[in-house]
């Protein structure tokens, strides 16, 4: 039943992907901004632009193009960069562990900070400990990401300067990676210098990211384990002579992060979509920073890869999340 | 002594934030170190082919790695540089060159007079993309003879010297960039700069190493980094933090703050950038007292002093004082009574006012959309009412391609090397691609001056050109751009009125 699902799924994730790559191919191409006329030099003719289309295939119809382009993404080429010249798949990935680290460090402090609010306020009900957090809470989901970014470098760049305003690493640093996951591989390679260098880099962009999803974390996970705090087994427990905390963690959590955990699934990729502004205010080197470059440089094959790769994270975590629920959920499990 | 686990976790935390704010102090206290918050990325390392090699805003960062042709000093005038001599002969039949001689590429190869003829015949064949091909193919058959070259001239262009020091106007390693390709050239590009390039990360920083045997004399800084932060906030954040000295492009009023506080000092210059309004040839622009009166009515002082802090310069021309063509004597007046009355002759009042379309970006360059909202208010009051339509630059630069900008569209033109050709001829010349006024009875004024020999002729008809569309109104000047540049105390920048911001030009104070 469980693998019946699967390919459901995995069927259904082609075709999404199939029609995101056909909407962005046409938006991209109908939206106003021509990148032949971006580049035209002051003296250019008309065989000067009719030879610039030639050169980056604008001169053929939109549907010509399309399946063009098609053909090589399915053999894994997705085109030459117009404003970087280089090959689009490798562009990306070479820039996609950037941003995955940041996603996942920004999801883990989302987690991590919502989490502990919800089981506090959970254990503190109906006090004035549950009001301050729900008051924060609302705050950090009313401020979006950006804004928290500025906020940040205001308060931890500038008046208190203890984290680097903008970069991924120190430029004066000899990196000795060998893969793009700098803070990942800093970690296995025991190269703790290195691993604070990339975080004092990181934790702003990351808290900026991480406290509209914590906010959220927060206030679900609290309201599901108020809910659960209040069935028979629960009870049964704190008559066992468990403590409140110990309910909350050994007998309550379980079942109350069900939902939440869905809501995670859907909510990192909200997150890893608030890169591109967050990654842009901080000059961290993503895949959202140069998504607005290729943007403003009207690259179209750039955005083209940039766009389907993203589209693919997004349906690969929905995927994992899926798959992850129906595990947990005995429900679901049993078909 | 003992410590319980409270006072060790708030030890912990005391000494972790000691250390972190100690860490940024020493960072920037290195001696012969530089940072600088750049504003814009640096897409390719090829300055002669691409969309990059015609982007101005990077120019700067090719400037401190290669030379051009010839080299422009910062108030704009021509220098020798790895051409000590240039010319032309009586008849303009052929070009002259002189090679310095005892220059070095990055890599320790000699340079060459061969590297000059490879790099100009490379950037004439349009097989390499160079944008600017349309010049560098006017001349052919070059020949050497020891430092000296000479090339027989195909088409004769009054300003292919000038293009030396302009956008494509680099000279290349033919030697190395023939054994490493294009590819390889990317990743390890070398040049004759006075900076070599130690380490890129593209969007994120540029180290830069001195060049010890630069001809032009090594940098003061031994180290440069080049921070890309293209948000304008954090540029202002990393001046303020200490965690960049130099950085440029930010917003006036940040300036104004930034340069009142201590260890923090800033120049402002005039460069060659100018905000001007295209008309366009259509609606109600195609009548002369719309345009006239659409132009008397701006009172452009009060602009510059009002909305960009007294920072900036009104312009009569689309040529600023520093360019070759500019003429003080043309003078365009602001006069609203006149302007009523020039619209009343053409049945337009502020009650039955002349209707069209303004576009203007929002945010591209310092205040365009505020400027425009300003300019449509006195629009207003003498019987002009403008629609603003805003759009990105792209769009605009499509729209002007296919002649379909609004009859009024807001936009800023640079013109590092100063010459007419590069203002008003290409923003005004019917055929470019860059132009929004299109009639005969100018194109027949410019196209003569295209090929003209005579250099004083030429530019007295530059002149008579720019004249005659001031007395027509075929478009609005409005200011010319000053460039915001904030440092610390303890760096003397010299600003280049290009608007490159040069590391090259940068000394401890």
């Amino acid at each position: 039943m469980l693998l019946q699902r699967f390919l459901i799924r995995l069927l259904t994730m082609l075709i999404t992907l199939f029609g995101v790559a056909v909407v962005v191919f046409v938006v991209i191409r109908v939206a106003p901004g021509d990148p032949i006329a971006m580049m035209l030099p002051p003296g250019a003719t008309d065989a000067d632009i009719a030879r610039l289309r030639a050169l980056y295939g604008l001169d053929k119809t939109i549907v010509q193009q399309f399946f063009i382009w098609l053909s090589g993404v399915v053999r894994g080429d997705f085109g030459t960069s117009i404003s970087l010249r280089q090959d689009v798949l490798g562009l990306v990935f070479n820039r996609l562990p950037a941003t995955l680290e940041l996603a996942i460090v920004a999801l883990l402090m989302a987690v991590a900070l919502g989490g502990t609010t919800a089981i506090i306020g959970a254990r503190e009900r109906g006090t004035a400990v549950e009001a301050g957090i729900d008051i924060a809470s609302g705050a950090a989901l009313s401020i979006p990401d950006f804004l928290w970014g500025l906020v940040l470098i205001l308060l931890f760049g500038v008046l208190v300067p203890i984290f680097d305003i903008s970069g991924r690493v120190s430029p004066q640093l000899d990196l000795p990676f060998v893969t793009q996951f700098y803070l990942f591989e800093s970690i296995l390679r025991l190269r703790l210098d290195l691993t604070w260098d990339l975080l004092k880099h990181m934790l702003m962009p990351a808290v900026a990211l991480a406290l509209p999803l914590a906010a959220i974390i927060s206030q679900l996970l609290k309201q599901s384990l108020k809910e659960v705090l209040d069935l028979d087994y629960v009870v049964l427990a704190r008559v066992k002579g468990f403590s409140e905390t110990q309910v909350i963690l050994r007998e309550a959590l379980k079942n109350a992060a069900l939902p939440t955990l869905t809501l995670v699934g859907v909510q990192f990729t909200f997150l890893i979509g608030g890169t591109v502004i967050v990654e842009r205010l901080f000059s961290y080197e993503g895949l959202g920073n140069m998504a607005i470059d290729a943007v403003i440089n009207r690259d179209l094959p750039l955005i083209q890869g940039i766009v389907l790769v993203f589209a693919l994270l997004f349906v690969l975590i929905n995927l994992a999340v899926d798959m992850m629920y129906a595990l947990l959920n005995p429900r679901l499990r049993r078909g | 002594m003992t410590i319980n686990r409270r006072e060790l976790l708030g030890y912990s935390a005391a000494a972790l934030g000691v250390a972190a704010v100690g860490l940024p102090q020493i960072a920037k206290a290195a001696a012969g170190e530089l940072t600088i918050a750049y504003n814009v990325n640096l897409p390719s390392w090829d300055p002669t082919t691409g969309p990059s090699a015609v982007n101005p805003t990077i120019q700067g960062l090719y400037q401190s790695v290669f030379d051009q042709f010839i080299p422009q000093k910062p108030d704009l005038s021509f220098a020798p540089g790895l051409l000590t001599e240039w010319g032309w002969n009586d008849d303009r039949t052929k070009v002259m060159m002189t090679v310095r001689e005892g220059v070095t590429w990055h890599d320790g190869s000699p340079f060459t007079p061969e590297d000059v003829v490879w790099s100009l015949q490379r950037a004439g064949d349009e097989k390499t993309g160079n944008p600017i091909q349309f010049v560098w193919k006017n001349v052919k058959n070059f020949k050497i003879d020891g430092n000296k070259i000479t090339g027989d001239v195909v088409q004769f262009d009054p300003v292919y010297f000038k293009w030396m020091s302009f956008l494509t106007g680099y000279i290349l390693p033919k030697a190395y960039y023939e054994k490493v390709g294009a590819e390889g050239f990317e990743k390890a590009p070398i040049g004759t700069g006075p900076y070599m390039v130690e380490k890129f990360e593209r969007n994120a920083f540029l180290r830069l190493k001195a060049n010890p045997t630069y001809w032009g004399g090594k940098p003061a800084f031994e180290n440069v980094t080049i921070k890309f932060v293209t948000d304008a906030a954090s540029r202002v954040a990393e001046i303020e933090s200490g965690s960049s000295q130099v950085t440029l492009e930010i917003p006036y009023e940040e300036y104004d703050r930034l340069i009142a506080k201590d260890g923090l000092a800033g120049s402002c210059k005039n460069v060659s950038d100018i905000g001007m309004i295209f008309f366009n040839n259509k609606d109600a622009m195609l009548d002369k007292n719309v345009r006239q009166a659409a132009v008397m009515a701006v009172d452009k002082e009060l602009l510059v002093k009002r909305l960009l802090r007294g920072y900036g310069q009104p312009i009569a021309t689309l040529e600023t004082p520093e360019y070759a063509a500019y003429d003080p004597s043309i003078k365009v007046e602001h006069n609203p009574e006149k302007a009523k009355e020039l619209l009343a002759a053409s049945g337009y009042s502020p009650k039955k006012p002349a209707k069209i379309t303004i576009q203007t970006t929002k945010g591209f360059k310092p205040k365009d959309y505020e400027m425009v909202q300003a300019i449509v208010g006195m629009w207003r009051k003498v019987g002009i009412e403008a629609t603003i339509e805003v759009y990105e630059i792209a769009k605009h630069y499509e729209l002007r391609a296919a002649h379909k900008l609004a009859p009024a569209a807001f936009y800023n033109w640079g013109n590092a090397i100063g010459d007419p050709t590069t203002s008003t001829g290409f923003a005004m010349f019917g055929p470019s691609p860059h132009s929004s006024w299109k009639t005969d009875d100018l194109d027949a004024k410019i196209g003569p001056l295209w090929g003209e020999k005579d250099e004083a002729k030429r530019i007295a008809g530059w002149k008579a050109v720019d004249k005659y569309i001031a007395e027509q109104a075929y478009v609005l000047p409005v200011l010319q751009f000053a460039q915001p540049v904030v440092h610390a105390k303890g760096v003397k920048v010299v600003q280049h009125l290009s608007g490159a911001l040069l590391p090259a030009l940068m000394t401890p104070a």
